[in-house]
């Protein structure tokens, strides 16, 4: 993508104002209409939310060390997976790369000052805050033990844990969902800089377009069919629960509705993401911008189809699960188009390997898997003795943490340059990167055996014979966990002691990187960009004069 | 022989099938995974930045390889779904006459089992070597899910509807019964064993009233039913031309219209419905003056009744003590499509 300034910029004051030294006050960051300062709040709150998220999964993997586990009675434990799920898919997969890295830089990918609503966006956060504090709240004075599927009966009637509660935080962070995606769907139609065609707009953009198209169709009706929920658990209204005259299917139908287009937005924007990482390392064009940009829109559409394979096994009709099976084998056609692109994009590329791209290459690895072994539950006859196995628990944990948390690192570390102004650590990231994708497959990999071995998902105590596995799961999740903790140790270490960092460290193409200093000041643009290139035109980027850009802090100029 | 080997334990007639498409999934994964990696890996070293490799005529896009591949994939997975389409529409499907019906009721955290002859077991089920057998599932209260990873079956059991599963036992052992399906506390304990007997072994179980078991020998779901039509005074109005409800004779898959306007097959689950909820079901003619059953009958005694007025239906082979009129071939075929 390339630039021309319409004018010539004027020399920079000292010292440079940036998004983070203009105003240090509390105030100044709670009532920012800033994108960026909005996307560092969301990202310390879901940071915190992982934290929490993470501690639940660790007592899991700990207590599965022994077939009869004894750290914690059975309620505790099915409190402690309830609040992983929920903590996890809720309150941090869902806004992690949108509500942060989407909000930093979709506008300063397309050329724009902020989005098109920025106290939208600031309310944005609001909701998320409320809602995680409620959910949060419920979980610690007493906690939820439906798991992060609300199934009714069992929630809306049996459960005597604080399900109410709980729902009321999910269905307020909804509109915070709800609300980012109006705000980018409108973004990206209305604000592109002059020349930012749609094709020529990065596949992040295009993902996070998708992604929003699914935040804006589906979340509404999670929030409604929780909403029921409440209602029959507070009034007894006869909806989910026979007793009453309701239907349990029915909930299932709803639930899932959402529920699986909303694993596509936990991977979308990672997708995104490895489409910016990987033509930046391989120096390369992507290859095939039309077929990924389109799949992206194909699997958030298709996505509102699949949803019944999650209930092959309920008691729906043949039939209906016939048509679900079929589609769910269909979409996963796109996502292998994608898979083909990226690693097409490799070939005859001049290849590095930072710890973004570490990291992107990892996500192409591990969801490959994740998607693969999607399409045994997608097979009727398989689904119905893997269906509610461990299986399906290392499956999506391969789509989502494989797939979705590795895209949102290596993004992480592909813009931590850009957001905070300073480099991390290079060595110390690539260790980390590695020990992700080692401890990860420990962890998850032997579950697929325990689920094909026939172990239920959600067991407290299980037959002696699941153990050797379990155990060996427990180890790899330890060393993952090392994969965390030290990125956030040298992030937070690289904040004051990381050296400074180049307006463009990775010679990478995009307004963020050849028209924007690092970090960018708080209107973003000087000047708005004109744009002439196609993304990811790294011909020509490694043919410039001052490509390296490295040494420049203001940079993106001359460039004729 | 490799397949033979990690396979050896299929215990049912729909586990080769699961092995099957398990085994061709697998090997399509592996393909895949290892060509993806092994190009990752090829590339990544052939390409590296350090190599002097030619990079002459590099491509951005192919249409025509993008949609072969498309197409090949959407070739390939809808080949799969065909084929893993079949098994499982069998297995949910109507059974075969000769299949044994045995009816499962789930409730928080534990597996009440009701064979036709009368015997009951917890948490426990004896099956016959060989032989078909239909199971026909319902919870008493949350979501459970029946599941016998030897069988590779399992099938949820949902509150306020039937749902069923047929397979044939083909392996004499013991194997594990878990709830799939989270109900709760207990969910990890609601537990059990389904033992697999040689058909002579079982029918000497059968004969000691299931001695094997808790529950011991009772009378057949059909007395046990008929006991129970007379202890809540149902012949007083549904008796013999009564005139004050619709005699019950020949009811089972009739056609029943109701004065809401609508007509329904007298199945199950619509027997079902009509003593929980009668008042939603008043046939033409009638008035609505049956009690209300839902908070008196658990879902053991309403499969008991049904068996009882299956009984009475004069297609039906004559009441039989011993074997619960349900399990009579004309009713199999007649079950066809009345559970899902």
């Amino acid at each position: 993508m390339s630039v021309t300034q319409m004018e010539n910029t004027t020399p920079e004051p000292h010292p440079r104002k940036t998004y983070l030294n203009e105003g240090n006050t509390i105030g100044s960051w709670l009532l920012t209409k800033d994108h960026k300062r909005i996307a560092i709040m969301f990202l310390i709150s879901i940071s915190l939310m992982f934290i929490v998220g993470g501690w639940a999964a660790t007592m899991i993997r700990a207590e599965l060390v022994e077939p009869q586990g004894h750290l914690m009675s059975h309620e505790t434990y099915n409190k402690m997976f309830s609040m992983h799920g929920i903590v996890m898919i809720f309150f941090f997969l869902i806004p992690s790369i949108p509500a942060v890295l989407g909000n930093f830089m979709v506008p300063i990918m397309i050329g724009a000052r902020d989005l098109a609503f920025p106290r939208l966006n600031l309310i944005s956060w609001y909701l998320y805050i409320i809602g995680a504090g409620i959910s949060l709240a419920a979980m610690l004075s007493g906690g939820v033990d439906t798991g992060w599927t609300f199934y009714t009966p069992y929630s809306s009637v049996y459960s005597n844990t604080h399900v109410t509660m709980t729902i009321v935080g999910i269905f307020i962070a909804g509109f915070s969902s709800i609300f980012t995606g109006i705000n980018f769907i409108v973004t990206i139609h209305k604000m592109r800089a002059p020349g930012l065609t749609w094709f020529r707009l990065p596949l992040f953009v295009w993902a996070i377009y998708a992604t929003s198209i699914i935040f804006l169709l589906g979340t509404p009706v999670i929030a409604i069919t929780l909403a029921l929920v409440v209602l029959e658990r507070t009034l007894h209204l006869g909806i989910f629960n026979p007793a009453y005259g309701g239907d349990p299917i029915l909930f299932q139908n709803l639930f899932w509705f959402y529920s699986h287009p909303a694993v596509y937005i936990m991977i979308l924007p990672s997708m995104g993401v490895v489409s910016e990482i990987i033509p930046c390392f391989a120096r390369k064009k992507i290859f095939g911008y039309n077929f990924i940009a389109f799949s992206s829109l194909a699997i958030a559409l298709f996505g509102f189809l699949v949803w019944g394979h999650h209930m092959f096994v309920s008691g729906q009709s043949v039939y209906s699960g016939m048509i679900f099976s079929l589609l769910s084998f269909l979409i996963a056609v796109p996502s292998a188009v994608k898979v083909f692109n990226w690693t097409a994009t490799m070939y005859k590329g001049r290849i590095s390997f930072d710890a973004p791209m570490l990291y992107a290459l990892g996500f192409i690895g591990l969801f490959t898997m994740g998607g693969l072994t999607g399409l045994y539950l997608a097979s009727l006859t398989a689904d119905v003795d893997l269906h509610d196995t461990y299986f399906v628990v290392a499956h999506f944990h391969y789509i989502m943490v494989g797939g979705a948390i590795m895209g949102f690192m290596g993004g992480m570390h592909f813009w931590w340059p850009k957001i905070t102004g300073r480099m991390y650590p290079e060595r110390w990231a690539k260790i980390a990167a590695v020990i992700t994708f080692f401890g990860f497959n420990f962890t998850f990999f032997p579950q697929f055996i325990l689920g094909y071995m026939g172990m239920p998902r959600r067991y407290h105590w299980y037959p002696p014979e699941f153990q050797t596995l379990n155990i060996l799961s427990s180890i790899g999740a330890a060393v993952l966990a090392f994969g965390y903790i030290i990125p956030a140790i040298y992030f937070i270490w690289s904040l004051k002691k990381g050296p400074k960092a180049p307006q463009n460290p990775w010679r990478a193409t995009g307004l963020e990187w050849e028209e924007v200093p690092s970090p960018p000041p708080t209107h973003n643009f000087a000047r708005l960009p004109i744009v002439e290139r196609e993304a990811y035109d790294y011909e020509w980027m490694d043919g410039r004069d001052d490509s390296l850009g490295a040494a420049s802090v203001t940079g993106g100029k001359g460039d004729g | 022989m490799l397949k033979n080997h990690l396979f050896a334990n299929a215990a049912s007639s729909f586990a080769p099938k699961f092995d099957d498409i398990f085994f061709v999934l697998t090997a399509l994964s592996v393909f895949f995974t290892v060509l993806v990696l092994s190009l990752i890996v090829i590339f990544a070293i052939r390409y590296r930045v350090a190599s002097t490799i030619d990079r002459g005529k590099p491509i951005t896009h192919n249409t025509k390889l993008e949609f072969t591949i498309i197409g090949f994939l959407s070739v390939v997975g809808l080949g799969v779904f065909f084929w893993s389409a079949k098994p499982y529409a069998t297995i949910y499907g109507a059974p075969p006459a000769n299949a044994q019906k045995i009816y499962v009721i789930g409730k928080q955290w534990m597996w009440e089992i009701q064979h036709p002859d009368g015997i009951r077991e917890n948490d426990a089920l004896h099956l016959p070597l060989g032989r078909p057998v239909q199971l026909i599932l319902i919870s008493q209260d949350v979501v459970h899910s029946f599941f016998v990873p030897a069988f590779k079956v399992k099938r949820d059991v949902v509150p306020g509807m039937y749902t069923s599963v047929w397979f044939v036992p083909t392996k004499i052992g013991r194997f594990r019964l878990f709830c799939a399906q989270y109900c709760g506390a207990f969910h990890s304990q609601m537990t059990g064993w389904v033992t697999v007997m040689k058909p002579k072994d079982f029918a000497a179980w059968e004969a000691a009233g299931g001695s094997f078991s808790e529950g011991g020998h009772e009378t057949s779901m059909v007395q046990t039913g008929k006991a129970l039509f007379n202890k809540y005074g149902c012949v007083s109005c549904h008796g013999v031309s009564t005139g004050m409800a619709p005699s019950l004779s020949n009811l089972y898959m009739s056609k029943v219209h109701l004065t809401n306007g609508s007509t329904a097959i007298a199945d199950d689950a619509y027997i079902r419905e009509a003593i929980l909820n009668p008042t939603a079901h008043v046939p033409v003619g009638y008035q609505p003056i049956m009690p209300v059953f839902k908070d008196e009958l658990n879902e053991g005694q309403v499969l008991d009744l049904i068996a009882y007025i299956k009984s009475l239906s004069a297609t039906g082979l004559p009441q039989s003590p011993a074997n619960g009129a349900s399990n009579s071939s004309g009713t199999g075929l007649k079950a066809k499509g009345k559970t899902r």
